[in-house]
């Protein structure tokens, strides 16, 4: 579906409509991020998140495919080639592996604001299902693919990273162990083990880019939410996404450039872990193993499971983790309410800053070492954050009464005057 | 309905709900000058990408190799490494130096005399590149009972270019001499190349 | 019967996570109420590492090429029997302020000598360094396990800190009060050092700078313990990350250009929107 009013592409030159004729790539660009994609006239800077994590992707594949150029993938070279070779003799080595490293620190702090923006106004409800589904897709293979990208400078808390968490595969009853040892291809991480990781990790991006066109594609069907949750009702509540939104994003890209340099230039190491530069040692585990910032909530909950209960606590803890991202795929039938924004419903609105509260509870918690006083807040905070999305998410939806919503999106940005002077407009047209 | 940009003055302009709003167009600059100043940044940002792909600074420090030349009779050659290339380096016998001087150089492809591709005083030490200026390959003739062609220097396998007792070229498809690198006699017995 | 069963499901899922949650905590506090955790020695007596001041520090950090000549004298003179920092280049050394001939003939003198394979006799011999060699590895027979220093000071917390309290730590005692209640911690093991700043307490160093004056200072600064730990911390700084410096600068510039560039976007953006209610 399209609106009826949105712009058709009209060739500029001979050239483009010859291009067109045969290949309407032009067309379809226009019809994507050009300006015939008409947009909520009201979307505030939340929306800049989706061009940015984009653009972390682009980041990502374009630095990494020039690192690839000089990464040896060996056990015995892959730490001299990257803290060696690549930071200190490659020319702009040492910039490509920063912006490496801290884009992927960028990329997920763009995508959890993505997220959060879409739970907090409702952007996983129908008809925009398909499109949380897709982005749940995307947020899987970021995480397997950074995973497997820290494994790669092979220090120490990439190999002992790769041992814990193939070690959730032996977590799987019977067959666990078997798993275990078919993806590392041995006994412990080695050789083999990296080899295949770096070949991943080298794919999957590609992949992401491919289920990212599916994402913006069903996103193209309904057309964007925006921040009232109301659909658009016609053209006066839209503007062409180029050049409004092209101008915005601009602009957030900026900023995001901002303080991606600060960290690339200043703050290089600041995310990441000192253990990571003492080479890999299969005989010896650093004292306090923890995964890169991103994935801290998880561990956190991973790490809260300490009773057995019919199921080993280990099961439960791996059980645990992948269900705390696979629940979101039910969201959208988890949370009935007609209503999008948490703008227009007051009881969710409580529920999603205590959710936003607890993964960072959960994210402290996570990053901190296995202490009594850390493992019992995680376990609360863990228990709130599946209680949240299977059991208060779904009552609230059925209990809650919203504020009253807007007529338009219009009405909602000009008030009373400005949407009856639309009217009129629009009635003498 | 108005739409965006029909029937507006140049001091006006249009919200999407057809409102005509009074705004002098001043500031239209910036829509030229915020593209261009992000184009600039982008083509900056590719120097560092393609610049990366440059020999690296430890591939430049390896730019000298030592060869010892005291174990190399008349008449023998050897191949050393250089720049991760194949160095040739040889032993000429006073046949083959008289050999070398009784062609006329205007004869050559490359006119240059021996004495001009060997070192004052070390006139029986030949060392060239052991790469083929046609297309790279590595011509025969430095290693024990090869081939060395027809003028009895050295003999590429790929295309059948011949190089004479100097490293000249004399036939076939190759455009140049073997290319003597930069070197010199540190002793008597030993050359440091590059 | 089966929708209600489909409809409750998630109130199932989720109140057996919670269950489950609330039993690990349960297990949790009466843990800690039977068995409150106890301080260990090296919660109690580990130090956190005394700040220190070098010029590389900040995110404007530059190096001071005098402290990183004296800080690589102090290494070749006393770390580098032990400790080796392979992931230097004699060539490197330039960066320091050496000439070509000095840093040929730094790599010439290295007692430690490169190692070379004889493919013909199938043994292994060794040679002179040549500045584009690395520092050579050094294998070490003695107690402990001398990490290479290349990366120290990043694989480290606060690592050019750690490194100046760790050097000039040795004659620390502990607090005797506390040390009373650890009596076993504190029987340092034979051929050990006792060393609050070292995660384990002992450690297989013995103190490597003991005396004023055990390197001479080109330069004529005094050689201070305090002087020659700090000046080896400065370049250990440099060995972990020589493009330090060049990453500031760069960082300068481009955040200026970015800011600029970006007040340019923000402009475009106001422009484009001029007048419109969003």
């Amino acid at each position: 579906m399209s609106f009826p009013w949105a712009r058709h592409y009209e060739p500029k030159n001979p050239v483009m409509k010859w291009v067109d004729d045969r290949l309407p790539l032009p067309r379809f660009v226009y019809n994507a991020i050009g300006a015939g994609y008409p947009v909520p006239r009201n979307l505030n800077y939340f929306w800049n998140f989706g061009i940015l994590a984009g653009l972390s992707l682009v980041i990502q594949i374009v630095t990494g495919i020039v690192l690839a150029m000089h990464f040896h993938s060996s056990a015995a070279g892959a730490f001299d080639s990257v803290n060696g070779t690549i930071m200190r003799d490659v020319n702009a080595g040492w910039f490509l592996r920063f912006a490496h490293a801290n884009g992927a620190s960028m990329f997920f702090i763009v995508v959890y604001i993505h997220i959060f923006r879409g739970l907090h106004y409702g952007s996983y409800k129908a008809p925009r299902e398909m499109v949380w589904l897709l982005g749940v897709v995307i947020f899987l293979l970021m995480m397997a693919t950074a995973f497997m990208g820290y494994v790669l400078p092979w220090g120490q808390m990439s190999f002992w990273g790769a041992q814990v968490i193939t070690g959730f595969f032996s977590a799987i009853p019977v067959v666990g162990d078997w798993i275990r040892i078919w993806l590392l291809g041995g006994y412990a991480p080695d050789d083999a083990a990296l080899n295949r990781f770096f070949s991943l990790h080298y794919l999957l991006p590609f992949v992401i880019a491919g289920v990212i066109i599916l994402h913006i594609w069903a996103l193209h069907i309904p057309g964007s939410n925006n921040p009232t949750g109301v659909e658009v009702k016609g053209e006066q509540d839209t503007v062409p996404f180029h050049p409004y939104y092209t101008a915005k994003d601009g602009f957030g890209v900026g900023i995001f450039l901002i303080l991606f340099s600060i960290l690339i230039f200043f703050y290089p190491d600041y995310l990441g872990h000192p253990d990571n530069y003492i080479p890999a040692n299969p005989l010896s585990t650093p004292a306090h193993i923890v995964p890169e910032w991103y994935f801290w909530p998880f561990y956190a909950i991973l790490r809260a499971f300490t009773a057995d209960f019919i199921l080993p606590a280990k099961l439960w803890g791996v059980l645990a983790m992948f269900g705390s991202i696979l629940l979101l795929f039910f969201l959208p039938w988890l949370d009935r309410s007609p209503v999008r924004s948490a703008n227009y419903r007051p009881m969710y609105r409580v529920a999603f800053w205590l959710l936003v509260a607890d993964v960072l509870i959960l994210g402290w918690c996570g990053g901190s070492p296995a202490e009594p006083f850390y493992v019992i807040t995680s376990q609360i905070a863990a228990a709130y954050y599946f209680a949240h999305f299977l059991i208060i998410v779904p009552i609230i939806s059925r209990i809650e009464t919203p504020r009253p919503l807007p007529n338009s999106i219009t009405e909602a940005v000009l008030g009373n005057e400005g949407g009856s002077r639309i009217t009129a407009t629009a009635a003498t047209a | 309905m108005a739409t965006f940009e029909e029937g507006v003055t140049p001091d006006q302009t249009v919200g999407p709900g057809g409102e005509i709003l009074e705004n002098p167009r001043r500031r239209d600059y910036l829509l030229y000058a915020a593209p261009a100043v992000a184009a600039v940044g982008a083509g900056v940002v590719a120097l560092p990408l393609v610049n990366s792909m440059n020999p690296s600074a430890d591939v430049l420090a390896q730019s000298t190799t030592e060869v010892n030349l005291a174990a190399i009779e008349p008449g023998q050659a050897i191949k050393a490494s250089f720049r991760k290339q194949p160095l040739f380096v040889r032993n000429l016998t006073p046949a083959e130096i008289a050999q070398a001087e009784a062609v006329p150089i205007s004869s050559l492809r490359d006119p240059q005399t021996l004495e001009q591709r060997t070192k004052e005083g070390h006139k029986n030490w030949l060392i060239t590149l052991g790469v083929c200026t046609h297309l790279g390959c590595v011509p025969l003739g430095a290693g024990e009972g090869e081939n060395r062609g027809p003028f009895g220097g050295y003999f590429c396998p790929c295309h059948g270019s011949a190089y004479d007792t100097a490293g000249r070229i004399r036939q076939g498809p190759a455009p140049k001499n073997l290319e003597v690198p930069k070197y010199n006699f540190t002793s008597d017995t030993v050359v440091t190349v590059g | 019967m089966t929708s209600i069963f489909f409809r409750s499901i998630k109130f199932l899922i989720g109140g057996g996570f919670v269950f489950v949650l609330l039993l690990a905590l349960l297990g949790s506090i009466t843990g800690l109420i039977k068995e409150p955790p106890k301080q260990t020695a090296e919660q109690a007596l580990h130090k956190h590492p005394k700040e220190l001041d070098l010029p590389s520090n900040g995110p404007l950090g530059k190096f001071d090429l005098a402290q990183l000549q004296r800080g690589f004298k102090v290494y070749k003179e006393v770390c580098a029997a032990c400790h080796s920092l392979h992931m230097i280049s004699f060539r490197n050394l330039k960066d320091l302020g050496y000439s070509d001939a000095q840093v040929k003939k730094i790599a010439k003198e290295w007692a430690n000598k490169q190692p070379v394979f004889d493919e013909k006799a199938g043994t292994w011999g060794e040679r002179d360094n040549i500045p584009s060699d690395h520092i050579p590895k050094v294998y070490y027979a003695g107690t402990g396990n001398p990490p290479d220093l290349s990366l120290i000071t990043k694989a480290r917390h606060d690592g050019a800190a750690y490194v100046h309290s760790l050097l000039t730590g040795y004659g620390e005692k502990p607090d005797p009060a506390v040390a009373a209640r650890f009596p076993e911690a504190m029987k340092t093991p034979e051929g050990m050092h006792f060393n609050p700043y070292f995660a384990n307490l002992n450690i297989a160093m013995p103190p490597p700078l003991t005396s004023e004056g055990q390197v001479q200072f080109d330069d004529g600064t005094r050689a201070t313990v305090d002087q020659m730990a700090k000046d080896v911390s400065a370049f250990l700084v440099w060995t972990a990350e020589p493009t330090l410096q060049t990453r500031h600068q760069a960082g300068v510039a481009v955040v200026i250009f970015l800011l600029f560039a970006t007040g340019l976007a923000y402009g475009a953006y106001l422009t484009v929107w001029r007048g419109i209610k969003h």
